[in-house]
This record gives C-alpha cells, sequence and structure tokens, in this order.
C-alpha cells in the first residue's frame, strides 16, 4: 500500500448533523466491512505496539486489527475479548484519543489507525453473527457467593468475572435497570441501549443473579449479606452525587443538575414524553456548565430535545476540555456554541421563579493545579449576562454516602471516595472490595471495567484463602 | 413485581393499596418513603410508607388521585402487580419518649403522619392529632389515628366535620390556650405546613414537617429534590424528607413544585384520551 493511502484515516459515516439533531438514533453508523478492511490496513503492525500500552486492559490491538484486515472479522471480536468483555462499548465510549490512539506510531503524522471505530466494528459483527448461546458458559458455580453491588461497568465486569472463576454472584442494583452510567447518563444516540442490554443478557446467562430495586446499605445492610453467607462484597456503586455551581439561584426552576436532566431524558426516556410518564423540560435557549463528556451529552440532549441554541460554558479552554475529542467535534458540527476561559457567577430570576439569565465572568489561565492544568482565574470586572431560560449544571460528582455512610470504620480519601488496595481491591474491611468510580471519583468506562476485573481476582484470592483451598 | 394483594378506597381519590415487600418492611421506619414504577413507561413516584407490617412484610400506601401516575395507580386492583417498589428510602424519623407531641394533618396527609402517631404512642408519648380535610367524606384514617392518639381534634373546611376552618386554626388556638407540646408534626400540603410553621413560630414550638419536593431516583443522584433548609441546599430524599419547618424556604419550594404543571397537564390529557380510558370518575 502506498504511503498516500495509509495517511488517510478512513471516518466512520455518520447521521448528518441537520437530521441527527431531531432524533435520538445513533450518530456514527459504524464502518462498512470494506471500510473497516480498509482501515485495518492502514496499520503497519509497528514492533513496538506502543497502543497495546496505550490501552487500560492491554488488548492486543495490532492483533486483531490484522485479523480485520484478513477479513476475519469474528476472529478479531474473539481476539478483544479476552482482554475486554465489553468491547462494543468500549469502541464507543472509550477517549482512544487520549489512550490506544494517542500513542499509534501513525500518529506522530497526525493520523493515527482508528482503533475505536474498528474495535467497534468487530463487536458489532460479532453482535449481529455470532451465536451467543455458543459462549462458553460458566457451569461450576461452587467456589462460594459473592455479593456485587451496583451493575454498573466495574459492577457488571466484576460479576462476569467471577463466574468464570467459579463463583456464584448477585448482582445488587438500586435502580429499576441496570448498567449505571451506560443506562441513564450515556445517551442513546452515543451508545444504544440495545448493546448495555446484551451485555447484561452475557453477564445473566453467565449465571448471575441480578436484583434490581435493591439498596444496599438501606434494603438490606452488608451485615445482613454477610449473614446470608456471601463470602465477599464488591462495592461499584460509582460517583453518583452531583455538584452544584455554588452560585445564586441554583435552585430556580430552569436549572438542572446533568444528573437529573440525563436520568429524566435516558432512564426515564423523556424524550418519549408523554408516551413515557416522566417528563424533561427544555427551554429555547440552554446554557450548560462544564467541559467533560457529561457537559457534551447534556448539550447534545437539550438540542434533540427542541432547545433553540445550546450554549457549553467552561471556565478553562478547549485544550483542557476533559471530554472525547470526537463528542466535541460532534457537539460543534451540531451547532453547539462552546463559550470557553468564562464562568458562571449567579443565575437570574424572572418574576416567577424561573430562570431568565446568566451571568459569567471570563476566567484566563494561570499557573497549574495539583491535576497538572493550568488553573483558571477571573478576570475581574469582566462580567457578562447571558439570555438563557435554562442551566445544567455538569461540573462533577463525588460518590454517594449513602451506602458508604451504613458501614463503619470504611477507610474513606479526602472527596468521600472508598479506598481499596491497588493490587486487590480490597478495602480496609475484611471480604469488602471497591472498584470503579466509587474509588477514584469520575473516570472512565474502561478504568472501571479494569478495577472490576481486578477485584474479582482479588475477591477469589480472599476467598480460597478464607475457605483454605489455597491457590 | 409486587402483586397487590388488597386495596380500599378510604375516600373520593383517596386509595389504599397493600404489597408484599419483605425486605422493606423489615428496615422500615416511621417517616420513610418508597419508590414506586408502575410499569416499563411509568414515572418513578414516591409514597411514605403508611404502614409496614415486618412479620408478615406487607407493606401500606395511601395515595390520593392528584395527576397521571396517581390516577392510573388508582385503577389498579387486588392482583394487579407494581413493577418496581424501591426503600426504604429518606431519614426515619428520630423518635424518643417525649412528655407531649401535636400531631397536624391534613387531606392525605394523614396516612404518612399515622406511623409516626403510632411510635410516639407506643413509647408513652402523649399524642394529640389534629386533623384536617375539605369535608367529612374525605376524612381518612380516622379509626387508626384515634387508635394511636390521646386526644383527636377534627376541622373540615366547609364544617361537615369538626371545626369549620382550616386545621391551622385549631393549632393556633391550642397553643394560645397555653398547651405546651415538645413537638409539632406537621404533613400535609405545603401551603398547610407553611402556615402551620408560621402559627408555631409565634409560640416558639420546634415544628417538624414533611416535604414532598419532586423526586426521580430518590436516592440522592440528582438533586431534583431540592430544597433550601436554613440557607443550605439539601436533597431532601436522603436528608428529609422531614425537616425543621422554621428553617425551610417554603416559596422556593412551593414555585418549584410548579416545574412541570406544563407537562403534568399534558400527560393527564394523553392519559384519559388513550386506551386507558377514563376509568377514574368510575370509581
Ligand atoms: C453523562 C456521562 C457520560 C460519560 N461518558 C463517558 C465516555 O464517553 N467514556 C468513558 O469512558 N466514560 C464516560 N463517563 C464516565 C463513566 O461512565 C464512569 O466512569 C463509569 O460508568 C463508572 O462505572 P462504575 O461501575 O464505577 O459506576 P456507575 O456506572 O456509576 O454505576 C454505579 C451503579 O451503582 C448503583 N448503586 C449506587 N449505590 C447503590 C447501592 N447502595 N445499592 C445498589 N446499587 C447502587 C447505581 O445506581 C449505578 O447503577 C461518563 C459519565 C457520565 C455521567
Ligand atoms: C417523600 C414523599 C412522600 C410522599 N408521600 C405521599 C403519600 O403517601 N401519598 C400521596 O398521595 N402522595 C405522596 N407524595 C406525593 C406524590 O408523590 C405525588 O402526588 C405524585 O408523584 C404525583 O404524581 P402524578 O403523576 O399523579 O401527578 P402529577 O401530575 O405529576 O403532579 C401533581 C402534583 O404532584 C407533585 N408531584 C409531581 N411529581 C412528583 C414527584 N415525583 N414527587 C413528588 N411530588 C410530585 C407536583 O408538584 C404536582 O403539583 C409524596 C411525595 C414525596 C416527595
Ligand atoms: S430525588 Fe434525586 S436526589 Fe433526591
Amino acid at each position: 500500500m502506498s504511503s498516500k493511502v495509509r495517511a488517510q484515516r478512513h471516518e466512520m459515516p455518520k447521521q448528518a448533523p441537520d437530521k441527527r439533531i431531531k432524533n435520538f438514533s445513533e450518530v456514527t453508523l459504524g464502518y462498512t466491512p470494506e471500510l473497516a478492511v480498509a482501515e485495518a490496513s492502514r496499520c503497519i503492525g509497528c514492533p513496538k505496539k506502543p497502543c497495546v500500552s496505550g490501552c487500560p486492559v492491554g488488548v492486543d490491538i495490532p492483533e486483531f486489527i490484522a485479523l480485520i484486515a484478513e477479513g476475519d472479522f469474528l476472529g478479531a471480536a474473539k481476539k478483544i475479548k479476552e482482554k475486554n468483555s465489553l468491547p462494543a462499548m468500549c469502541g464507543r465510549v472509550c477517549p482512544q484519543e487520549s489512550q490506544c490512539e494517542a500513542v499509534c506510531t501513525l500518529g506522530k503524522k497526525g493520523n493515527p489507525v482508528a482503533i475505536g471505530a474498528l474495535e467497534r466494528f468487530a463487536a458489532d459483527f460479532e453482535r449481529l453473527h455470532a451465536d451467543p448461546l455458543a459462549e462458553a458458559q460458566s457451569s461450576d458455580l461452587s467456589m462460594g457467593k459473592v455479593a456485587v453491588v451496583g451493575s454498573g461497568p466495574a459492577g457488571l465486569t466484576c460479576a462476569a468475572e467471577l463466574t468464570k472463576l467459579g463463583y456464584k454472584v448477585v448482582l445488587f442494583e438500586s435502580l429499576h435497570a441496570t448498567g449505571g452510567v451506560l443506562r441513564y447518563g450515556i445517551p442513546e444516540f452515543r451508545l444504544p441501549k440495545d448493546i448495555v442490554d446484551e451485555e447484561v443478557e452475557y453477564v445473566k446467562r453467565q449465571g448471575v443473579e441480578i436484583r434490581l430495586n435493591v439498596l444496599v446499605g438501606t434494603t438490606v445492610t452488608l451485615d445482613e449479606l454477610f449473614a446470608q453467607g456471601f463470602d465477599a462484597i464488591f462495592l461499584g456503586t460509582g460517583a453518583g452525587l452531583p455538584y452544584f455551581l455554588g452560585v445564586p439561584g441554583e435552585n430556580l426552576n430552569g436549572v438542572y443538575s446533568a444528573n437529573e436532566f440525563l436520568t429524566r431524558t435516558n432512564l426515564m426516556k423523556a424524550y418519549q414524553f408523554p408516551e413515557y410518564d416522566t417528563p424533561v423540560s427544555v427551554g429555547k435557549r440552554v446554557v450548560v456548565v462544564g467541559g467533560g463528556n457529561v457537559a457534551m451529552d447534556s448539550a447534545r440532549c437539550a438540542l434533540r430535545l427542541g432547545a433553540e441554541k445550546v450554549a457549553v460554558v467552561y471556565r478553562r479552554s478547549r485544550t483542557e476540555m476533559p471530554a472525547r475529542l470526537e463528542e466535541v467535534e460532534n457537539a460543534e458540527e451540531e451547532g453547539i456554541e462552546f463559550m470557553f476561559l468564562s464562568n458562571p457567577v449567579r443565575i437570574l430570576e424572572d418574576d416567577k421563579g424561573w430562570v431568565k439569565g446568566m451571568e459569567c465572568i471570563r476566567m484566563e489561565l494561570g499557573d497549574a493545579d495539583d491535576s497538572g492544568r493550568r488553573r483558571p482565574v477571573p478576570v475581574p470586572g469582566s462580567e457578562f449576562i447571558l439570555d438563557v431560560d435554562t442551566v445544567i449544571s455538569a461540573v462533577g460528582t463525588n460518590p454517594n454516602p449513602l451506602l458508604i455512610r451504613t458501614v463503619s470504620g470504611l477507610a474513606l480519601g479526602r472527596r468521600g471516595n472508598v479506598i481499596a488496595d491497588d493490587e486487590t481491591g480490597m478495602t480496609n474491611i475484611p471480604g469488602v472490595f471497591a472498584g470503579g468510580d466509587i474509588v477514584t471519583g469520575s473516570a472512565t468506562v474502561i478504568a472501571a471495567m479494569g478495577a472490576g476485573k481486578l477485584a474479582a481476582h482479588g475477591i477469589d484470592e480472599y476467598v480460597r484463602t478464607k475457605n483454605g483451598r489455597g491457590m | 413485581m409486587y402483586r397487590i394483594l388488597k386495596k380500599e378506597i378510604l375516600a373520593p381519590k383517596i386509595k389504599l393499596i397493600e404489597v408484599h415487600a419483605p425486605e422493606i418492611c423489615s428496615h422500615a421506619h416511621p417517616g420513610q418513603f418508597i419508590v414506586l414504577r408502575m410499569h416499563e413507561k411509568g414515572e418513578r413516584i414516591p409514597l411514605t410508607i403508611a404502614d409496614s407490617d415486618p412479620v408478615a412484610g406487607l407493606l401500606t400506601m395511601v395515595f390520593q388521585e392528584v395527576g397521571k401516575s396517581t390516577t392510573e395507580l388508582g385503577t389498579l386492583n387486588e392482583g394487579d402487580v407494581i413493577q418496581d417498589i424501591v426503600g426504604p428510602l429518606g431519614t426515619p424519623r428520630d423518635i424518643r419518649k417525649l412528655d407531649c407531641v401535636i400531631c397536624v394533618a391534613g387531606g392525605v396527609g394523614v396516612a404518612p403522619i399515622y406511623p409516626e402517631a403510632k411510635a410516639y404512642h407506643k413509647i408513652g408519648t402523649k399524642v394529640i392529632s389534629l386533623i384536617g380535610a375539605q369535608t367529612k367524606d374525605m376524612l381518612i384514617f380516622k379509626d387508626r389515628m384515634e387508635q394511636v392518639s390521646d386526644e383527636v381534634y377534627y376541622s373540615t373546611d366547609d364544617g361537615s366535620f369538626g371545626h369549620k376552618g382550616f386545621v391551622t386554626e385549631v393549632l393556633d388556638d391550642l397553643l394560645r390556650e397555653g398547651l405546651c407540646p415538645d413537638e409539632v408534626v406537621v404533613i400535609g400540603p405545603l401551603l398547610m405546613m407553611r402556615e402551620a410553621s408560621r402559627v408555631t413560630a409565634k409560640y416558639g414550638v420546634k415544628t417538624i414537617v414533611s416535604l414532598n419536593a419532586i423526586m426521580v431516583d430518590g436516592t440522592g443522584m440528582c438533586g431534583s429534590c431540592r430544597v433550601t433548609v436554613d440557607g443550605e441546599t439539601k436533597f431532601s430524599c436522603v436528608e428529609g424528607p422531614a425537616f425543621d419547618g422554621h428553617k425551610v424556604n417554603f416559596d422556593e419550594l412551593i414555585a418549584r413544585q410548579r416545574r412541570f404543571l406544563a407537562e403534568e397537564k399534558l400527560a393527564m390529557e394523553h392519559y384519559l384520551a388513550g386506551a386507558g380510558g377514563c376509568k377514574c370518575h368510575q370509581k
């Protein structure tokens, strides 16, 4: 292949922006087999495989890409699944540009192999063409009994891995549906819920029992679970507690936390109101505060729910935005306006308790803070007013304290996160493990999965030792 | 899935249902609530645990039909199922032996106040209950409340039973006459809770109200239920629903209750026009 062809990355076909802002269907349509083979053929199979070390779970990237290039799509999917059990999701939501694709050799010329899109292609091909029942099922679940709390990516992965290791797992979820953020946070147009359903079905087929509507700590306590004969408990309860802006006017009508806005929209399907009962009201002019995936998702949902104008206000500049690059580009294509180096000061009220505007102040970047990003500082006298009727606050979340505070003696970090051992996932309480956002604060799907898998092995070792089975 | 084992019509548009939910019942305390979702397309609505029997595992809820979801819930009969119920949610009330408490309830608020009155009565606290309703037919839980109260005063807006006027007037009279309870507990419509808190503030009596902010998850992850108490934002599903009535910003909450008025109206119209038909007036 000529180097000219190699230089060009094949973009996935997408729904046109003017069309997609009127629906909740998936934006990117995925490669055709021809496009996938063409893109896979760009990989030069360099011997150092920097991409593999860029992947948090170490997927054998060059190998699966080579299989796609040869047309062995099912083989490629199998290869990925050796390391990553949820590739259809990761291909769609991982921040590839800061992981595998960031270190791709071709990336030095600004055009890395589209690893995420290829992962997604292989996984989707397998979903459509492989027999799900042909997968090996774990039949002997006699190693012990484990309770997994929370059905986000950390809990789902931990549960699936434990069944592979021979454990009977009961997965408890407080909501009426599984998936955690994958269900209630990330919208349908970015991660179709069919895919989440399929992954959950897979976990069930492995023998995991799922119990919805159980708020562990309240409906049943950890002590009661141990008394019921569970050998160990994994906490994967996420970082679901929203912060607010801390500015005057934040409780006005028309101000939402991103969690409320997205939960109404995605989990409760308010975008199909009144067919579905839960409402969400979005005004004509919406402003979203924040610069992460949550902010992008909120802004793009607002647009699809009928807002005429949607702006994102972020206190740093574009380069510091933590959102996935692809989603920022999608948001821009859809006409979302970005106001960088701006921060809200207060929300203005009309005479009926509703939002009628938001006052912001300009920021400039000062010295780097502990996260290594330059700290934004307000520019005195630079206040300005945005004419908006809806404000969505997407400025971060903390671990939900509901369960944590019922566990006496559990060691917590500064921000209320649970402290777990890096190698085993065990907390300071024997038999209680934790992983995912509850430990790290909001992070990524792949990191939560990695933590779930690691803890499964930590649990295995713990239970074997406890039950005197050795390794 | 929770099958409805018992249904009673307590008053026009006020219904009682009972389901088997042993795990919830064995952990429930007065002041707590559940969130239910009737079916796949349903919204998550909070209802107070009006009674719970930990031995038989029976959970009792009482609701008033005020909009789409409660009206549809009212059409379910014994044998029908509710898809999801999660609980118990909220912070249990701190119920300890006092000399005297007044329980003030308005409308359907009698049902949620009952477990609190019962708990106080059981530990030997004198319970004086003031129960208000629009009219005699709308008085519910009369026998139950009389069983757990030392004295009961009634009021109706139209004077068809007890004092004619608002229940907060009865409260004001009792306090003015020198009754001095350790605590006044108030559950009912927001306007009534605001007024009761204003009355008790005059006499400096500690007052606990139970707020019915609009909720989604009920577990502290969305902030839909936030209220301002003593100048601070609180999530009422986790830190409440009971708060010090003298510190609650009622005006803000009253405005927040109107957040989805237009959508609520649309939902009701859509429901009545739909296949469900208008069964609500047959009962
Ligand atoms: C809107 C949004 C968009 C995002 N986009 C991306 C993206 O594009 N790419 C990416 O990599 N990451 C993204 N993230 C981050 C990613 O989703 C999270 O890091 C990841 O989901 C964390 O997984 P988890 O399993 O730790 O927790 P969660 O996914 O939060 O799941 C926790 C689960 O535990 C349940 N739970 C909580 N308490 C209890 C209890 N007491 N009892 C029972 N169950 C309980 C919760 O209901 C929830 O279902 C996004 C996050 C949000 C909010
Ligand atoms: C902690 C708590 C305990 C409650 N206990 C009881 C009870 O025991 N019995 C009872 O009859 N009612 C109770 N409610 C109120 C009940 O939840 C609402 O009446 C119900 O959700 C209305 O739904 P709808 O679709 O029928 O009416 P809608 O048309 O949606 O609304 C009618 C009115 O109810 C209020 N409302 C709407 N949605 C909610 C919501 N999700 N949460 C709270 N209020 C809402 C609105 O302000 C509106 O004015 C409680 C509310 C809370 C927060
Ligand atoms: S209802 Fe969501 S936080 Fe209280």
